[in-house]
């Protein structure tokens, strides 16, 4: 046999290993979150091999005692998930309303400063967070922000900034101007042009730009864990998972509960918008 | 109908209307907290200085020079270097494997590609600790796995004693940003031509020798773009290291000094000028390496 033929079998055989292999090491982790979270902690600690549990040994018990409140014997899950639910939603609803114009500004406008604003959003973007951590975490100590959601709604914003203006522009130069240009003869004004003709159009990606900044936000952990530390009741699902984790008294297997619920969402997102998301993060590499 | 030239002033108006808030955050939160950051470092300060002073402290080289001549940050720098080196490599290189083989359709190739990213898209908060006790020795499953069934004489101890802590962070981060290399990838796999490579065929190039002189040099300019991101967010991290071990068991890196410096002894003055030295290093690291790729492409052509 050629040495093409034997390297083409090797190689079809070889294929299906690495695709299999791969599959299992990006879904077992995942599979295990949601077997252990219906562990007993006690059946754990007898035998951690036995991953998945017995029929008669499923218990709900760790969920209901994640998300209930600690005066409820609980550890407060359903605030940490309001106050990310609200951070997320807050951060994905601001970002767009800023971005939309400001890209709309990128790709329409003549005005002093455009490309100088362009690239400021571009170099922006290759510094380190924690290089932005340490003055963003003083000031709003200083401003009175620094253990509010309000100042984490702030920081995220900036934090997905640049990479929405970029989607947004990339996506809005796409679209020909003459559209708006022939709207504004008929005598719509700039503003009138953008609600009406621009952003219908610019839709889809609007909404991409949303559920990036939505998951950035839900997911961010640094400035929750600088800002909120000290706040318990502020806490998000992250930082709280965090938190509870490090100390041993709340048992693993409830824990592993509590980051189904932390993945549970951006799960559902992506599942129901895996191209949009998948778009952004190419583009936002990782900011958060 | 306006004339051209009002409609350019008038351009020019709401151009800047419609800018100047998302400038404005971005300014506030971004570009001022970076110049901030170079000032502080400058300044010996407490967080009660900055409170009661501002930006007006005296000036120093203090910070640098304690920083500069401190070995646990020359160890930090170098973890941080072994680090991003270990999972830029890693991760482009299980990028590719995966990118060429889900290169040709099978069947549920789409789904299982969606499949494939969810350790990207996932909470790292979560993922990480899936890890932390799957990898636990009392009751994770890869320590029982490894005593009851592989024969090992007992469990690692994987995030808690050097060296194995760096490598199994490293690890990680391979899971997590694989799938990054593999979307940028399997885009650049799917934008080339299939002619080259059929010229290959027809010429006798077995399938390696395909890859390698034919496919491979095609992908070398996004390979040579993702090294360049991968390193940048890499050298830059510090969720996954912090959740995973806290810094403990040599995987102190560069980021997780600045954070110890900034909340442990609330020194942030010292935090800022790590932070900036950390900038500065990456600055020369990237001109080196545009330079170096530059010349490369020189070469190649």
């Amino acid at each position: 046999m050629s040495a093409a033929a034997v390297q083409t079998r090797v190689l079809r055989v070889l294929r299906v290993v690495v695709i299999v292999a791969l599959v299992a090491a990006t879904v077992l982790p995942f599979a295990y979150m949601v077997s252990l979270s219906f562990v007993r902690i006690e059946d754990l600690l007898r035998d951690p091999l036995r991953v998945v549990p017995a029929l008669d040994r499923i218990t709900t018990e760790t969920y209901r005692q994640v998300l209930a409140s600690e005066e409820d014997g609980g550890w407060g899950f359903g605030r940490f998930m309001r106050n990310s639910a609200l951070v997320a939603l807050a951060a994905a609803a601001l970002t767009t309303l800023l971005c939309v114009p400001a890209a709309y500004a990128l790709t329409r406008l003549r005005f002093a400063g455009r490309r100088q604003i362009g690239a400021l959003f571009l170099a922006v973007y290759l510094f380190p967070t924690i290089i932005i951590a340490v003055p963003v975490f003083v000031g709003f100590q200083v401003l009175g922000l620094g253990s509010s959601l309000i100042g984490l709604v702030i920081a995220y914003i900036a934090l997905t900034v640049p990479v929405s203006v970029h989607m947004l522009r990339n996506h809005l130069a796409q679209i020909p101007e003459s559209i708006d240009e022939a709207a504004v003869l008929d005598g719509a004004g700039r503003i009138q042009t953008m609600l009406r003709i621009t952003i219908p159009l610019a839709l889809p990606t609007i909404m991409s730009t949303a559920l990036y900044s939505f998951m950035i936000a839900w997911n961010e952990f640094l400035f929750a864990l600088l800002f909120l530390s000290a706040k318990p009741e502020l806490w998000t699902v992250s930082l709280g998972l965090t938190r509870l984790s490090d100390g041993q008294e709340v048992a693993r297997t409830v824990l592993m509960a509590g980051s189904v619920l932390l993945t549970l969402p951006i799960i559902l997102l992506y599942a129901v918008a895996e191209r949009a998301l998948t778009e952004g993060l190419a583009a936002g590499a990782d900011k958060g | 109908m306006a004339s051209p030239r009002v409609s350019l002033r008038t351009d020019a108006r709401d151009g800047i209307a419609l800018i100047t808030p998302v400038t404005v955050v971005v300014g506030a939160v971004i570009v001022l907290p970076i110049l901030w950051t170079v000032v502080l470092s400058f300044q010996d300060a407490r967080y009660i200085d900055v409170a009661r002073n501002g930006l007006l402290n005296e000036l120093t080289l203090d910070n640098f020079t304690s920083v500069l001549t401190d070995d646990g940050f020359w160890e930090a720098m170098l973890t941080t270097v072994e680090y991003s080196v270990g999972t830029t490599l890693g991760s482009i290189v299980v990028g590719l494997v995966a990118a060429l083989a889900f290169r040709d359709a099978f069947r549920f190739r789409a789904p299982l590609r969606a499949v494939m990213l969810l350790p990207y898209v996932a909470p790292v908060v979560a993922t990480t600790f899936v890890w932390q006790v799957a990898l636990n020795p009392q009751y994770g499953v890869v320590n029982a796995f490894g005593t009851e069934i592989l024969g090992w004489e007992r469990p690692v101890p994987f995030l808690s004693t050097a060296p194995t802590a760096l490598l199994t962070v490293i690890a990680y981060d391979i899971w997590r940003y694989f799938p990054f290399a593999f979307i940028f990838l399997g885009a650049a796999l799917t934008g080339l031509s299939r002619e080259l490579e059929e010229a290959a065929v027809v010429d006798g190039a077995t399938p390696l020798q395909k890859f390698w002189h034919v496919v491979l040099p095609q992908l070398m300019p996004t390979i040579a773009l993702l090294a360049l991101f991968r390193m940048v967010m890499a050298f830059n991290e510090f969720d996954d290291i912090f959740l995973l071990t806290g810094g403990a068991a040599d995987t102190q890196v560069a980021s997780i000094r600045v954070y110890e410096q900034l909340t442990g002894s609330s020194d942030i003055g010292g935090a800022s000028a790590t932070a900036a030295v950390m900038a500065v290093f990456l600055g020369l690291a990237l001109v080196v390496y545009l330079r170096l790729t530059g010349r490369f492409r020189e070469v190649a052509r």
